[in-house]
């Protein structure tokens, strides 16, 4: 049987399945032993709560990190609150148990916490639930699951997993995760790729379909799971847990290390990513900067657009997390296949050649200029925010923008906010127009990102979504290579830096092409940025200029890609 | 009963270390203390109350303090909230 869900770590486990299903924390059968007494359980519950979970805080900071561990050092500053203490008192004084009192006022805390309109806010609700549930069984006796006495090969397969069990993960005998709830960006994510343990997340109605003692094998690259295997799906995957294991162990030796060629030239190696949350996996995938932040995802899914108070969190919080680096946020792109139902945005016949992204923009300046204040304030304190305008086809667009950017400059000035002043202005390069004139465009703007996928599709004019005409859609082609390499120059040119944001940008067979060219950045998905890097580290200088000059010889498509794969080192 | 206006200014706002900062802080002053922000009043010396009451950076806020060395606890908080609260 397979089950689907998220892939949020990579890797692949196998083992035998251990469901942690909720404890009973039932406490109707709890008497009142007065006042006094049940006072004093609550307070020894305390001091045992603070005394644990300061342990499982120091343990975690050793296995996992500052910011993991805070989670739980949180808990402990909540649960000493003096007027949450004494609201539970008064409880106890009106004739409740301990627990009850517990269960109530968390409850109610953790209740006033999901209402609030600040996403980092309402992640204090899961604390002040796993408070209340960790209390309780103290209270009760019931006992904490301890992972670490499971036996080796054990997937965990849980509804939630919560900062508090997570100090018991270890790769030593935990073979995988399986949850029912989370996402990529999800605290048990964060820490299933800390701890280096392949995760599949979100599977639904997974306590209900596994067994305790199930085979089960995760595939967290995939976010695949096999429920009870036959020999012969277990042997393939075998191997290729086998396969995914060595190469993890070669790329680790990339982590902490610059990103050079075999000559010792350095390049910037930096990810792509689509919300702030996912800055600290891209901070541990090895990323020394952001090369795309797509701002899109924050206007998506909601009522009305985000307040400059709440983009200015998200931008700063990418900001600082890159403090040592640079973050380049493309400013709001919607249009074609991304449409935002409060902004009334009409059906058009062409979307991807119509009123969209930079242009959608600047006929909505009220919506535009929210944004560009907030990027403006975000780069106050570390001055590394760099903002990139998508889809651009003429100077008069960035001219636009940045009259915009100037008007917003003096609101914030007047109004006394601080706000980076000196704030780069850069554009995406990725139509056919802008391309060709990229040595006109490269005297107006601070930098340029070369964004290949919808490079690729306007130049090579070909829906990549329609089966029929989807070969057409390659980054081999000459044309698409020579759109590169001339925006390449143009760039240096006019002496400003270039990156490349596009899946072009994490794909081993051009890197030889883009070292060769002078590419100044390459910005690729998180998992893909140590492969990166150790595909950089592989060639010398003199090696790609032949490569490049040997490949921009051949004529056709499938001629450039069957050098390039035939020459490339994997 | 003493009050003053003044701006937190630190990046986080009112999130967890701030927070945290603050309540230890006041935890010594045996007088109430009351952050009136917008429509809200706050206990400050709640951690649960301020970090609920979202209170982020550039908030124009009002501190009350009420009792027993009320102006050295006004002081306190003014001067720890316009010094960034630690960040």
């Amino acid at each position: 049987m397979i089950l689907r869900g998220i892939g949020a770590s990579e890797g692949i486990g196998i083992g035998k399945a251990v469901c942690i299903r909720e404890k009973n924390l039932d406490y109707s059968s709890v008497s009142y032993a007065g006042r006094e007494a049940e006072k004093r359980r609550l307070q020894e519950t305390i001091e045992k709560f603070e005394a644990q979970t300061g342990s499982m805080a120091g343990q975690i900071l050793e296995r996992a990190g500052q910011k993991e561990s805070e989670i739980l050092t949180g808990q402990i500053a909540m649960l000493s609150d003096p007027f949450m203490q004494s609201q539970m008192a008064e409880m106890i004084e009106s004739g409740q148990c301990a627990e009850a009192a517990v269960d109530q006022v968390c409850t109610m805390y953790a209740e006033m916490f999901a209402g609030v309109d600040d996403e980092l806010m309402r992640q204090r609700a899961a604390d002040v639930r796993d408070l209340r549930g960790r209390m309780l069984s103290i209270l009760l006796g019931a006992g904490e699951p301890d992972l670490s006495r499971l036996p080796v090969g054990s997937v965990l397969v849980i509804h939630d997993l919560p900062p508090s069990l997570a100090v018991g993960l270890s790769r030593e005998n935990i073979a995988a995760i399986l949850t029912e709830t989370g996402g990529k960006t999800s605290h048990s994510a964060i820490l299933a790729r800390a701890l280096e343990l392949p995760a599949v997340l979100g599977v639904p109605k997974a306590m209900e379909t596994v067994r305790d003692g199930d085979g089960i094998i995760v595939d967290g690259s995939e976010g695949v799971v096999m429920l009870n295997p036959d020999q012969l799906t277990l042997g393939k995957y075998l191997k290729k847990q086998a396969a995914f294991e060595q190469k993890r162990a070669k790329l680790e030796v990339y982590r902490n290390r610059e990103t050079r060629d075999a000559d010792g030239r350095r390049y910037a190696l930096y990810a792509n990513i689509g919300s702030a949350a996912e800055a600290e996996a891209a901070a541990q995938a090895g990323a020394e900067g952001i090369g795309l932040f797509r701002t899109e995802f924050l206007f998506m899914d909601r009522a009305k657009p985000p307040a400059e108070a709440e983009q200015l969190e998200a931008y700063q919080a990418v900001s600082r997390r890159f403090a040592d680096g640079e973050v380049i946020i493309r400013t709001l792109d919607i249009g074609g296949d991304k449409m935002v139902g409060y902004l009334g945005m009409d059906r058009e016949d062409n979307p991807f050649l119509g009123h969209r992204a930079i242009r959608y923009c600047l006929d909505h300046p009220d919506l535009y200029r929210v944004q560009l204040r907030a990027l403006l304030r975000a780069g106050a304190e570390q001055h590394n925010i760099k903002i990139m305008l998508p889809l651009v086809t003429s100077l008069e667009e960035i001219r636009g923008a940045r009259a915009l950017l100037e008007q917003c400059k003096t609101e914030l000035e007047q109004e006394g906010h601080p706000y980076d002043r000196e704030i780069r202005l850069g554009i995406m390069v990725e139509t056919p127009a802008a391309a060709l004139i990229a040595d006109l465009l490269a005297q107006e703007c601070d930098f340029f990102s070369i964004g290949t996928n919808d490079l690729t599709q306007y130049v090579m004019a070909v829906d990549r979504g329609n089966a029929r005409v989807e070969k057409l859609y390659t980054v081999f082609h000459p044309a698409v290579l020579r759109s590169i390499r001339s925006v390449i120059q143009a760039a240096h040119a006019a002496d400003i830096p270039v990156g490349m944001c596009g899946e072009a940008a994490a794909d081993p067979r051009l890197i030889p092409l883009l070292m060769s060219w002078g590419l100044d950045e390459f910005s690729v998905g998180a998992s893909q940025v140590l492969p990166t890097r150790a595909g950089i580290h592989r060639w010398r200088a003199e090696e790609a200029g032949q490569a490049a000059r040997e490949a921009m010889s051949l004529s056709t498509s499938s001629g450039v890609q069957g050098y390039l794969e035939a020459i490339a080192r994997p | 009963m003493v009050s003053a206006k003044t701006r937190v200014v630190n990046p986080q706002g009112m999130h967890m270390r701030p927070a945290q900062l603050l309540v230890n802080t006041l935890a010594v002053y045996p007088c109430e203390v009351t952050i009136h922000f917008g429509e809200k009043a706050v206990n400050a010396k709640s951690i649960m109350h301020l970090m609920a009451a979202c209170i982020k950076q550039g908030s124009e806020i009002e501190i009350e303090c009420d009792g027993e060395r009320e102006e050295e606890a006004l002081q306190a908080a003014l001067s720890l909230i316009e010094s960034g609260l630690g960040e």
